[in-house]
């Protein structure tokens, strides 16, 4: 546990994060514009890019309303991304089938994995195991990050991927990068 | 049935607003664009009828997506603030999507128009009413959202007037209007990689190859 918490907090370098590397790459690929529906491991990301004036981020009411908005925001010609956890992920299904898949968008998500590796609550565990089918049904490319050393390159690769083929990518936050989530009591 | 139309034609007296029709509106709205200015229809008869209306670059088709017109222009109007850009949507979408009026009022971009046709019912399907049909007061609840610069067209004329001010506003703008029950008056060519393709030439994002 204390890896995770060390991995989680805010004061280690942003360079050597797992956050500071996320935040490093989408500034390093022009990615300027993230909604996010939160999540607790998402925490210092989300605070990071708000104190950044090179972002502009926001929370929306539901993950596919922040899907609308970085596909609308991508026609016209500016690059975003989308923060949410699993859970928000399992309301994607339509958004993606009819609007980002046929339209080739290239939708970028980052996902912070619940339901597995610790999981409490079996509700979460049970939405974790509809994302990965979901993401294989459409033929979509993902990724599940779980060590710190291969994340940059999985990060930065992805987006470029994504951008140059117009194809959606979702990167899987795992517990083994974050920490994750841990019932405490 | 009666209780329904009954309630349905009290709501609307008591606004005192005109039913209007789809097309036409939207045909008025197209007329008035001089300046590229973006249009995004939302899913069904919402973007028949801006096909209808004439094709034009700047315009978005939805094709599925059911609530996210308002979210999409919304992108588009965070990527290109020089650019008026107008969101046409469907009673039933947007009860589908109402958060985005909030996250909309919170951004508060200047060049964003939403116009929202309300039929009470899901034409498209068989014209089931809404569950809001009978109830809801969708500017009433734009405005509780955040967006104060929303208003139901009392009929065309007003419309049109509401337009023009919106093009000049300081924020967000909602404009509500009472259509009937006919269908879009035409089809839109189901072709998302075309649609999405023409918008950004039409945005200026991409030349045509």
């Amino acid at each position: 546990m204390a890896v995770a918490e060390d991995k989680a907090s805010p004061g280690t370098s942003h360079e050597k994060s797992w956050h500071g590397i996320v935040l490093q790459s989408l500034k390093r690929n022009d990615i300027n514009l993230v909604p996010y529906v939160p999540d607790r491991v998402l925490t210092t990301l989300i605070r990071n890019l708000h104190a950044d004036p090179f972002f502009t981020t926001f929370p929306t009411a539901r993950e596919e309303e922040a899907v609308g908005i970085v596909s609308g925001a991508w026609m016209g010609g500016r690059r975003a991304a989308v923060l949410m956890q699993t859970s928000g992920f399992a309301t994607l299904a339509n958004v993606l089938a009819s609007l980002v898949v046929p339209s080739q968008i290239p939708l970028i998500m980052f996902v912070s994995e619940r339901g597995t590796l610790g999981e409490f609550n079996y509700g979460q565990s049970l939405v974790c195991r509809t994302m990965r089918p979901v993401l294989d049904s459409l033929a979509m490319e993902h990724h599940t990050c779980t060590r710190l050393d291969e994340f940059e390159f999985i990060v930065d690769r992805s987006i470029k991927q994504a951008l140059t083929t117009q194809a959606p990518v979702a990167l899987i936050l795992s517990p083994l990068l974050t920490g994750g989530k841990t019932f405490d009591k | 049935m009666n209780s329904t139309l009954n309630s349905t034609l009290n709501s609307t007296l008591a606004r005192n607003t005109k039913v209007m029709n789809r097309f036409d509106l939207t045909s008025r709205l197209i007329a008035k664009l001089k300046h590229e200015e973006a249009v995004v229809g939302g899913i069904g008869n919402t973007n028949f009828d801006l096909w209808a209306a004439g094709h034009r670059p700047q315009n978005f088709y939805m094709l599925g997506s059911m609530g996210l017109a308002f979210p999409i222009a919304l992108g588009v109007a965070l990527a290109q603030p020089e650019r008026r850009v107008f969101a046409l949507e469907g009673d039933g979408s947007l009860l589908m999507q109402l958060g985005s009026l909030s996250t909309i009022a919170t951004l508060a971009p200047k060049n964003l128009t939403m116009v929202v046709m309300d039929n009470g019912v899901y034409q498209i399907t068989g014209a089931q009413p809404t569950p809001g049909a009978t109830v809801a007061d969708l500017v009433a609840i734009a405005i509780a959202s955040g967006l104060s610069n929303s208003a139901w067209a009392a009929d065309e004329e007003d419309f049109e007037r509401l337009i023009d001010q919106s093009m000049s506003a300081s924020g967000p703008a909602l404009i509500g209007v009472r259509i009937d029950e006919k269908p879009g008056v035409g089809a839109t060519r189901r072709d998302p990689v075309q649609i999405r393709e023409r918008f950004m030439h039409g945005l200026g994002v991409r030349e045509p190859l």
